[in-house]
């Protein structure tokens, strides 16, 4: 592959108990690169993100990372800490613990036990930590304990959790649920601003968003690549217009449900 | 950690609170009897364990039910030691009994005091690595982790029972006479201990304090909230788990070795399953989570036992089954919990004027 | 080779009895996420109650109708144990769903009173049991004496298995009960009782244990610490055996038999303990979720 590419991800195929959630699935992502990942229910979006991040180990294919790294061999800290983030469908943040804490311990640092034990904050890095809680519009409440937040506070404090951490890679699953619509554009924005120096691959069913901010998107149908192109090409394909946008309504209707 | 511009007056009551009770902790001696002195010395020595299991319980979300063991381990490596300071070169008498004709090589090293103290400190640790080791790294956790300690304790207890010869079995190890060649009956002596053993206990809580309120501390919260976010973070949770088992069982150890020094016997009833659960009461009781309560609720725990336990022993039974009951039920927090909710409520009433919504406190 | 017969017997012997405990906490486990430690004093209630049903029997029937008794109190054990749990469901567990750490220690506390209440009723001493006539003796099979009362035990435990395997797998009961144990919020939402799931399948474990109370009093004396013996290994049993399935618990259940009688043979009892332990924590590093595991896609459940 070119210089360029930060993440390849070849002939990935994944089984559970005999089900096979993805058949031979291949995803190829460019530094600085904004990435859809769409698709209907079941279409593997989700576990094609479960497999980079290391959830789930793929039965065959390979994923690289940086030309030269093996992902499949590596274990979820490890990858985190390679510089491959991921944010759950559900937001999930650690609710006894402040807004603060959570961004202390989610930014980059040396991870060590040792290290952690002795780490003082800095106070390059307090200023750190602040200038997100302010991007994230959560500077206010800073000492609350997370678990206290709405549903799209929590969203947000994942996204600076995040960001704080500094991967190369982001992996978001459905980003924008549970947002209002003025939130929604601000994320939108907001990613758009975060591909000018790392790459993202976004699982999402909101195809209103989709159209508004995607560039380049990748269809999955049934655990494999079904189309990918710009927004246009894909929305013109016949073969994404049967097995997805003809379905439309039923996507956003399992969008309320998620 | 404490700067002194960022005493505020909540900070300063705080370390007034604890400045009166370390010296509440040392002038004991001047107005307890040597009787009740000895008592609290015991249940000193069971608030450091229960600082210990605070640790793994109530800041890392893991229920041990093997702390006797860690426990137990510390006072028998204390006990083997006192035990061959009674001898005085002769073999220990269980042994005789049990046909032994010389001392085996493992107790050998024993006569040395300071490692006995090394041993008591380290056996537990290396035992709970071991356990942490074959368990967190394959993410054996929540009741599963629970169970296994259980099984070692059971195993451990009935090992020791097993093989009487070389550990005393049922009757455990008994009779000393002295410790560094001080008698160690004597109330000098028993003084002396007591205050070891409260500077034992501040200086854990305050390793324990720096431990959570590190960063360390707040990964191993955020692990109790949820150890596969922590995971992609990238934090190994196993290996935070496996440092704060091993840091746990190592503090019930030195526990151990001071329980002995106190009550002068240790045998494998009382390191099995209901001494260890207990010990996990007292934690529930003062409030998991919170270090002043676990270490609170052991001593108040131990007091009532040795208050009620002997005059009304069917009582005793009940009331703790009762309590174990209402804890974990409608006192999940326990009493710290409880205190702090009041508090809560209080200050709330003041501030709702000024805001609409509730604001938690961080749970610290 | 008369050897071999006779351990691996007394191995399964032992399984069976495991098998037999460990089956109501691998399913109150499996389907509600509750450790109930309280099971071995609900073994207790059922030794106890087979006790009191050879007292009645000793006491108000001719003595020719005497052997009969133990027939009688198996159903008899089975129910009251099965009453016990009912309440203790109703009255406890079920504020506890979810919470299994929570639940182990506040089941425990429900065990200490079972416990006591035992010692302040039938005194702290253990008791005898005489075991019916048609019991006594045993058939000889390549060789080594198998007693009847084993082989009883043995049949008593398949019967239940078989029970519970047409209960959980083939009646409308059993197929409500999988439904919540698969996805509980979705069985409710279909119109399942998930409160009357739970609160049958609790009972009925409990009742099960009962039973296993009644069989144990074939073995020896009985006393109000009975059911703590075998707690642990039972549950040690479901660890192995993983939940969800039965097959997974009726493996572990013959694993931890097997071996540890294999092994005390060898050895002696409390080292063969200590080697049982190791294989299962070996074991464990090869299957950490045990012999079946159910897949859940969340992140932390």
């Amino acid at each position: 592959m070119t210089e360029s590419s930060i993440l390849q991800c070849d002939e990935v195929t994944v089984a559970f108990d005999g089900f096979k959630a993805i058949q031979g699935m291949s995803l190829h992502l460019q530094k600085e690169e904004l990435r859809f990942l769409i698709g209907p229910n079941g279409a593997g979006k989700t576990t094609m993100l479960d497999v980079i991040c290391g959830k789930v180990k793929p039965t065959t294919g390979s994923v690289t990372f940086k030309q030269s790294i093996d992902i499949a061999k590596k274990k979820e800290h490890q990858i985190a800490e390679l510089g491959i983030g991921r944010k759950f469908q559900a937001p999930s943040i650690f609710p006894s613990m402040t807004v603060f804490e959570n961004l202390e311990i989610a930014m980059r640092q040396r991870r060590s036990v040792f290290t952690v034990m002795f780490a003082r904050m800095k106070a390059e890095e307090r200023e750190r930590i602040e200038q997100q809680l302010v991007m994230i519009g959560l500077q206010d409440k800073a000492d609350w304990r997370a678990g206290g937040l709405s549903h799209g506070e929590k969203q947000w404090l994942e996204i600076g959790m995040m960001l704080l951490q500094e991967p190369e890679v982001l992996l978001l699953d459905e980003p924008v649920a549970g947002m209002t619509d003025k939130e929604t554009d601000k994320t939108g924005e907001l990613l758009i601003e975060i591909a000018r120096h790392r790459s993202i691959v976004v699982v999402e069913h909101d195809m209103e968003f989709v159209r508004n901010f995607a560039s380049k998107v990748t269809v999955m149908h049934e655990g494999r690549l079904l189309k990918e192109g710009s927004m246009e090409e894909v929305q013109r394909d016949d073969r994404v217009a049967e097995v997805y946008l003809g379905k439309r309504r039923d996507a956003d209707a399992s969008r309320s449900t998620a | 950690m404490l700067t002194v511009r960022k005493l505020s007056p909540q900070r300063l009551w705080l370390l007034a609170g604890y400045a009166a009770a370390a010296a509440a902790l040392f002038s004991a001696p001047l107005f307890l009897s040597d009787f009740r002195l000895n008592l609290l010395a015991k249940f000193l020595a069971f608030a450091i364990v229960a600082l210990g299991l605070d640790l793994i319980w109530g800041y890392t979300g893991i229920l041990s039910l093997g702390h006797g063991i860690f426990f137990g381990l510390g006072a028998y490596a204390m006990a083997m030691y006192l035990k061959l300071e009674a001898s005085g070169g002769r073999l220990p008498d269980f042994m005789g009994w049990s046909g032994l004709s010389e001392l085996p090589f493992f107790w050998k090293p024993f006569e040395s005091f300071g490692f006995a103290v090394l041993m008591g400190i380290l056996i537990p640790a290396v035992l709970a690595l071991f356990l942490g080791f074959f368990t967190f790294r394959n993410r054996i956790r929540g009741v599963y982790f629970t169970i296994l300690t259980q099984a070692l304790v059971i195993i451990t207890a009935t090992l020791l029972v097993g093989q009487q010869a070389y550990t005393g079995g049922t009757n455990g190890v008994t009779g000393y006479n002295d410790i560094l060649g001080e008698s160690i009956a004597s109330p000098d002596t028993k003084r002396m201990l007591y205050w070891v053993t409260a500077a034992v206990l501040v200086a854990v809580f305050i390793v324990c304090r720096y431990v959570v309120k590190s960063r360390f501390g707040k990964v191993l919260r955020a692990i109790r909230d949820g150890e596969n976010r922590v995971r992609f973070i990238g934090y190994n949770p196993a290996v935070y788990q496996m440092v704060i088992f091993t840091m746990s069982a190592a503090i019930a150890g030195i526990a151990g070795m001071l329980f002995v020094l106190h009550v002068g016997i240790i045998s494998p009833s009382m390191m099995g399953i209901v001494p260890s659960i207990e010990m996990v009461l007292w934690v529930a009781i003062g409030g998991r989570g919170t270090l002043i309560g676990a270490a609170l609720g052991a001593v108040l725990m131990n007091w009532a036992k040795s208050e009620f336990s002997t005059t009304y022993p069917q009582g005793w039974t009940y009331f703790l089954g009762g309590v174990f009951i209402l804890v974990v039920v409608f006192l999940p927090n326990g009493l710290a919990g409880l205190a702090s909710k009041l508090k809560l409520s209080k200050t709330r009433e003041v501030r709702s004027e000024a805001e609409h919504d509730g604001i938690e406190h961080p749970a610290v | 080779m008369e050897v071999i017969t006779l351990q691996l017997f007394n191995g399964l012997s032992v399984s069976s009895i495991l098998l037999l405990i460990a089956l109501g906490l691998a399913i109150t486990f499996g389907l509600m996420k509750v450790i109930n430690m309280a099971h071995g004093e609900l073994i207790m209630i059922g030794a106890y109650s087979t006790y009191l049903t050879q007292n009645i029997f000793n006491d108000y029937l001719p003595k020719s109708m005497f052997d009969w008794y133990f027939a009688l109190s198996i159903p008899v054990s089975f129910l009251i144990a099965f009453l016990f749990g009912l309440i203790l469901e109703m009255s406890l567990i079920r504020f506890l769903y979810g919470r299994p750490l929570d639940s182990l220690l506040a089941t425990w506390g429900v065990g200490l009173v079972l416990q006591q209440l035992a010692r302040s009723i039938f005194g702290a001493p253990n008791v005898a049991v005489t075991s019916p006539s048609w019991l006594d003796g045993g058939v000889t099979f390549l060789g080594a004496v198998l007693p009847y009362k084993r082989l009883f035990i043995i049949g008593l435990v398949a019967l239940t298995l078989l029970a519970m395997y047409f209960y959980i797998y083939r009646s409308l009961e059993g197929r409500r009960m999988r439904a919540v144990m698969q996805n509980r919020d979705m069985a409710a939402c279909l119109g399942v009782s998930t409160r009357r799931v739970d609160a049958m399948t609790f009972a009925i474990g409990s009742g099960i244990g009962g039973i296993a109370g009644c069989a144990l009093t074939l073995l020896g004396p009985i006393g109000p610490s009975l059911g703590t013996y075998y707690i642990v290994d039972a549950f040690m049993v479901v660890v192995l055996g993983g939940v969800g399935k039965l097959v997974g618990t009726v493996l572990g259940a013959l694993g931890i038999g097997v071996f540890n009688t294999m092994f005390e043979y060898w050895t002696n009892a409390s080292l063969g303990k200590v080697l049982v332990f190791l294989c299962i924590v070996a074991f464990l590093q090869w299957r950490p979720m045990g012999f079946v595991a159910m897949r859940s896609r969340s992140l932390d459940s």
